[in-house]
Formats: C-alpha cells, sequence, structure tokens
C-alpha cells in the first residue's frame, strides 16, 4: 500500500479516460447521496486481519471502534474474533445497514468485495488499496468503475486515506496518536495526495483553522474533484473548499473552474508541479508563453478561485476566507497605535500591489473629533490612522467606526499592541461586532504569544481574522482580493 | 461556423501541418477578423496587377510550407516603394527554399499586439493577449483567458497587461481602437471555440493596433498532429 503516494500516477494523466459516470451525474441523471459516504452512521472495514495489529485495515477498524460516533463492524473472509467482536466473512453478512465500506483488501479482491457492498446496499465506499491505474492496473481500476457505475454505487480512491469527518468517522490508516486533529470549523480540503492532506491538517491545527472535512481522493476514479465541489456547495457544515491539485485529466479543469467559478463558497486551490518537467520544442509563440502553469493560473484567478503559493498562503487565506466570503478590490483602510507598524503595513500593502486612499483634510478634521482629547493633537489622522501608544478603545472604535462608513476604503487593518497600556482586552470583541453593523471586512494583526491571548480571542470568538505578523494581514486580504475574478 | 470553405482550407494544410499565411489570412477573413488586402502573387504580372490596384507602400512576404518564421530568413520586404522594387523584391523572395508565391499586401500601421489560441489538454481553448512583434517572447507581457471569452474577460486582459497604459494613449499618443480590439478578441474566441477539434495553436502576430482599426498583418495556425 502506498502511504502517501495518492496521487502517485500524476506523471500521465492520459492513462485514466473521462468516465461517463461522471458526465451522467453532472447532468443529473444521477443522483449520488454523498451523505452516508462523508456523514456514516454505520461503518464496515473490510480486509482486517485477524494477526496483523498494524495492518492499515486494524488501524482504521480500532480508530472508529475507540474514537468516533460510528458503529463499526470488521469484516475478513476468514471469519473469526477481533478482541471479542466477531469478524464477518463478507460484507452481506453484517446484520446492519451500512453506510460507509472501507475497502483495504489487496486489488484483485477489490471487485468482488465491491459486488458483496452493493448487493448489501452499502452507501458507499472508500477504496483504500493501491495497485489501480497507479502501477498500470487500469484494466482492475475500470473494473471497479463499471460495477460503481452500472449500481450508482459512490466510491472514493482507490489508492487514497478516504475521509477524516469527526465525529463521525476516520477512515485514514494513521495510527491514531500520530494524527493531529485541527478543530471543527468550517474549512473543507480535498486532496489528490494523503501526505499533503495529513500536513494541512497539522498546519490548520498549529495556526488554529477549523476544519469541517478531508478527504484525499486519490486516483479519483469516480468521485473528482467537481463531485465534491457539488457536494460542498450545499453542505451546511463547510463555507469555505481547499483543493490540492496536482493536475486534471483531459479537459477535467474546463468543468473544474466553471463549476468553481459558479460555487457559492470561496474555493481555494493548491496546485503542486508549477515547474515543466522539460521545455518542449514549441513552433508558436502562443504555445511557448502560454505554459501549463501559467495557463493554470490565468484560469483561475478569471474564475475567482483563489489560489494559494504556498502553504503559508493558504491557511491565510483559508483563515480569512471562513470569515468572509465576498472579494474586494484592495483599497485599504490602515489603523494603528505605532507609527512604525503603519509605516510597514503601508510597505506591505504597496508590495502586494493595494491602495491605501488619502484621507482629505476635512475627513482628518472629522476623525479627530471622534477621539479623545489628549489625542487630538499627537496623533496623526492620514491613513494609516496612527493613534499613538496613548489610544484607548474608544479611540479605537472612533477610528475604525470611521473607516467602515468611508466608501473608498473597502478593508480595514487594525494593527493592535497589547502593551499600550490604555487598551482592555475587550478591544478586540468590540471591534468586531462593528464589522457585523457595518459589513466591511476588518483584518487584525495581534502578536501571538500566550501572553496576548486574551486580544486574540475577542477577535476570534466573532469571526474576524487575527494575524500573527504585519505581512500576513496583507496575505488574509489579499485571499479577498482574489475572489475578485480577473 | 465551421464552414466548408474553412473546413477545405484546414484539409489542405493537413501534410504541412500548418497553414499557409495567404489561406490563414483568407480564413480569418470569412470568421469577420480584419486582415489586410492582400494577394498570393504567383508571378510578377499578378504581383504588378494587385499593386497597381491597391498603391505603394507595399509589404512583399514569401510564401513556402518549408518556411514558419518567415523573418528568420529574410522573407519580409516591408516598405515595398515601387514597381521596381516589388520585382526585385519578387525575384528575391523567389529564390527562398519552397517559396510557392509572394503575399503582396498593404502596408498597415499601428502598436503590434499578439492574439493566440491554444487548445490546453486540463482547459480545452485558452486565448492570449500580449505585447507583439518578433519580440513578443522577449517582453513576456501577456493576459491568458479560457475561451469562450466574456466582455469581462475581454476588458480584463487588457488591464492586466503591464504596458496596458501603452494602449490606452500614454503621453500624449492616441490610444488604439480597444473597441474595435475587443471586437477582435470575441470573433477570434468563436472561431477558436469551432476549430477546436482541428487546430493546436494560433498566433495571429503581430496584430497591427491603430486609433482606427486592429488588423491581423501576420498569422500562423498550427494544425493538430
Amino acid at each position: 500500500m502506498n502511504f502517501y503516494g495518492c496521487g502517485a500516477y500524476k506523471r500521465d494523466y492520459h492513462i485514466c479516460p473521462e468516465r461517463s459516470i461522471n458526465d451522467r451525474i453532472r447532468r443529473k441523471e444521477i443522483a449520488m447521496n454523498f451523505t452516508p459516504l462523508f456523514r456514516p452512521r454505520t461503518l464496515a472495514v473490510v480486509g482486517v486481519s485477524l494477526t496483523n495489529d498494524r495492518h492499515p485495515a486494524n488501524v482504521i477498524y480500532m480508530k472508529n471502534r475507540l474514537r468516533q460516533q460510528v458503529e463499526v463492524y470488521p469484516v475478513n473472509v476468514k471469519g473469526g474474533i477481533l478482541l471479542g467482536d466477531p469478524v464477518f466473512p463478507r460484507i452481506v453478512d453484517v446484520p446492519h445497514k451500512i453506510d460507509l465500506a472501507v475497502i483495504a483488501a489487496k486489488a484483485e479482491f477489490v471487485p468482488e468485495i465491491m459486488k458483496d457492498c452493493i448487493q448489501a446496499g452499502v452507501g458507499g465506499a472508500v477504496v483504500v488499496s493501491g495497485g489501480f491505474a497507479e502501477t498500470g492496473r487500469e484494466d482492475l481500476q475500470e473494473q471497479i468503475v463499471s460495477l460503481a457505475r452500472e449500481a450508482n454505487f459512490p466510491f472514493i480512491g482507490p489508492n487514497c486515506l478516504g475521509i477524516y469527518s469527526p465525529p463521525y468517522a476516520d477512515t485514514f490508516f494513521l495510527p491514531s496518536e500520530r494524527i493531529v486533529r485541527p478543530e471543527k470549523g468550517k474549512v473543507a480540503i480535498v486532496s489528490q495526495s494523503g501526505g499533503i492532506l495529513v500536513d494541512l491538517m497539522i498546519k490548520f491545527a498549529e495556526e488554529g483553522v477549523g476544519m469541517s472535512l478531508a478527504v484525499s481522493i486519490g486516483n479519483k476514479a469516480v468521485i473528482t474533484e467537481l463531485e465534491m465541489l457539488q457536494y460542498f456547495a450545499t453542505d451546511p457544515e463547510t463555507n469555505v473548499v481547499v483543493f490540492y491539485i496536482e493536475g486534471f485529466r483531459k479537459n477535467e479543469g474546463r468543468r473544474f473552474v466553471q463549476e468553481a467559478g459558479r460555487s457559492p463558497k470561496p474555493v481555494v486551490v493548491f496546485k503542486s508541479g508549477k515547474t515543466p518537467a522539460g521545455a518542449k520544442a514549441v513552433s508558436s509563440h502562443t504555445a511557448s508563453m502560454a505554459g501549463d502553469y501559467e495557463i493554470f493560473r490565468s484560469v483561475l484567478a478569471q474564475h475567482g478561485i483563489v489560489e494559494a503559493k504556498d502553504e503559508s498562503e493558504l491557511v491565510s487565506f483559508c483563515e480569512a476566507l471562513s470569515c468572509y466570503q465576498n472579494p474586494i478590490e484592495g483599497r485599504m483602510g490602515i489603523i494603528t497605535s505605532s507609527g512604525g507598524h503603519g509605516a510597514t503595513a503601508v510597505d506591505a500593502c504597496a508590495s502586494q500591489g493595494f491602495t491605501v486612499p488619502v484621507l482629505s483634510e476635512g475627513e482628518q478634521a472629522e476623525i479627530r473629533k471622534m477621539v479623545s482629547p489628549r489625542l487630538q493633537t499627537i496623533a496623526s489622522f492620514g491613513n494609516p490612522i496612527d493613534l499613538t501608544g496613548s489610544v484607548t478603545d474608544e479611540d479605537f472604535m472612533g477610528a475604525a467606526k470611521f473607516m467602515c462608513e468611508k466608501e473608498d476604503v473597502d478593508c480595514v487593518l487594525v494593527l493592535l499592541l497589547p502593551y499600550s497600556p490604555g487598551i482592555t482586552s475587550d478591544v478586540g470583541a468590540r471591534l468586531s461586532l462593528l464589522y457585523r453593523q457595518k459589513g466591511k471586512p476588518l483584518v487584525a494583526y495581534v502578536p501571538h504569544v500566550e501572553k496576548y491571548r486574551m486580544f486574540v480571542e475577542g477577535f476570534q470568538f466573532h469571526q474576524v481574522p487575527v494575524a500573527h505578523s504585519i505581512e500576513e494581514a496583507v496575505n488574509m486580504a489579499e485571499a479577498l482580493r482574489r475572489r475578485q475574478p480577473c | 461556423m465551421l464552414t466548408e470553405e474553412i473546413q477545405k482550407i484546414l484539409s489542405s494544410a493537413r501534410d504541412t501541418g500548418w497553414v499557409l499565411e495567404p489561406e490563414a489570412k483568407r480564413l480569418f477573413s470569412m470568421a469577420g477578423l480584419d486582415v489586410p488586402r492582400f494577394e498570393w502573387a504567383h508571378d510578377q504580372q499578378e504581383a504588378a496587377r494587385f499593386a497597381r490596384d491597391i498603391g505603394y507602400p507595399l509589404v512583399a512576404k514569401v510564401v513556402s510550407p518549408k518556411v514558419i518564421h518567415k523573418s528568420d530568413v529574410r522573407g519580409v520586404e516591408v516598405g515595398v516603394q515601387d514597381a521596381k522594387a516589388l520585382s526585385e523584391a519578387f525575384s528575391r523572395l523567389s529564390k527562398i527554399e519552397g517559396c510557392s508565391g509572394v503575399l503582396v499586401e498593404e502596408t498597415v500601421s499601428g502598436m503590434e499586439l499578439i492574439i493566440g489560441a491554444k487548445i490546453d489538454y486540463q482547459f480545452g481553448p485558452v486565448i492570449l493577449l500580449g505585447i507583439g512583434g518578433t519580440a513578443t517572447e522577449i517582453y513576456h507581457d501577456f493576459s491568458l483567458r479560457m475561451a469562450p471569452l466574456t466582455s469581462r474577460d475581454t476588458e480584463s486582459m487588457v488591464k492586466c497587461l503591464k504596458a496596458h497604459e501603452l494602449l490606452e494613449g500614454y503621453r500624449g499618443k492616441e490610444p488604439i481602437n480597444l473597441k474595435e480590439l475587443r471586437r477582435l478578441l470575441n470573433k477570434f474566441s468563436e472561431l477558436v471555440m469551432t476549430l477546436e477539434k482541428e487546430i493546436e495553436s494560433i498566433d495571429l502576430n503581430p496584430v497591427m493596433c491603430s486609433s482606427t482599426r486592429c488588423v491581423v498583418a501576420d498569422a500562423r495556425i498550427m494544425l493538430k498532429r
């Protein structure tokens, strides 16, 4: 079994021709119900070993038995007893209706097991097993695809980790204690690579980005990025969808961007393989300039799909987009209590191509009236508004209210230094409430150390993204701008 | 729409793998793209007659299935001022490998842009707009969109060029006719959608854009192999 090579056949997408089942599903001729697959109540693990506790199927069985809500049943042709539970020889022998079957047996047994699943009325399957198209066995993959096609039976994989869907089920064959779990949240991740998926979960946990569902789609024989997009469009538990993509099959990218462009929820794509393997001899200027990645990048932007260039962008983008879904053009209003921070933020904005509109004399006079008297002579009221170290919560509120109402600002950056003596730990929550009233996205920067957690929490509680650096705050705004189709 | 005439042009080019310039121009003209007035002259008399009809200065180019990049073999003569110069150009161009006539056409001027198309494996037909000319790959200033183009696409393709100000009238220069440019992009996008199964890529380079017209001054259609 290929633990981390779930996208292992990436070098050649030609080997896997477009399946008509996907087209039929897309044309709504067949309505596949994915709920049993992604939120199962009953689970059968096919291929558990009676002698080897470390067998992937056993790892999956145990972690669901002990740590997930799903009812789980072990299956092995030999029958017997596993840790006191009866092992069913075939899935048809399980005396309950099964929502999800995890198939972790050798590839050549998978078609028979799938027939059993269909016969038993199982809701869907995760085929963990490798040994299909990625190793040249297109025939075997073709066989399970046609079984599924005929029976309208959805399955994920083959050659994948499957789903991580707490608190329902977890089909990752990685030991429970080794997994880092992000909190429950609104971001879903779909990945061609199981390894990258697990790694992103670690990053999400580290940065406090909550996750609704993680799916490793492996060889994506039946369920591709497209089906996942359609599922998440109406999934109430998800409001941002992330895809890690190595490549698409013929014309699959076209359908993906069209569907993603229509998605009511932000779609973020993280692409690998941006560098061409070798320069091809091309005879036209267009073919030479329009390389694979150039096209990928441009077509994503054209459809308002947010491309993250690296993992750190990805995490900040998800944090920002799980709070705000509407695009901005990138006209920033900056509020700070330190001139240096304000100037740094202006530089970061400029290098990203954001504008920081100047405030008129009249506007400056207006803000001056909104802050406490002792600030009126020492603060500066351009953009950035620098409220100095003497700032209070009220001053932040006054300045933020002004920026939220100013028409040619479409995003407000608040640089909050928790060591300013005049502010309280309520300031984050109070500023966040302004977003609720005014609807203008607000991004905060607060140094992330344990000591200042109480300043961060006020924002997070109200779904306002908090960055741990000024550059990250600007990056979060960038995510909102990339939602704007270009 | 893929007319019979267009299909005929494509199938007769199947062996060489690309469409000769006069045929490509005839095809684009049928599709509603603006091309210079031209004549595929097979002898000196034909060339001279056409020149008398439209007047000088003219451009003369070699037509040869052996020559994809004409300027590499000095296969283009611009600013042909009179009958004598045309005759000399004709003689010189005729000696180039595989020469099967000379393309004589009106001189068009303007800013040099490139408009191109490629059938991408993952995304299907895509359209490119960039700063054109022989040095287009050196400028490397272009925008790409998946076809068919919408009006938002044609607008943003211009805006996304680093040199967009040059198109919009820079330092007192007259802007190019952006309406014509966008019309050309739209027509081209429609055409590319109908040719998806036939072609690999297309270069319209240069497209000469002035304040009045956007004319396809040179074109190359690479067919699917």
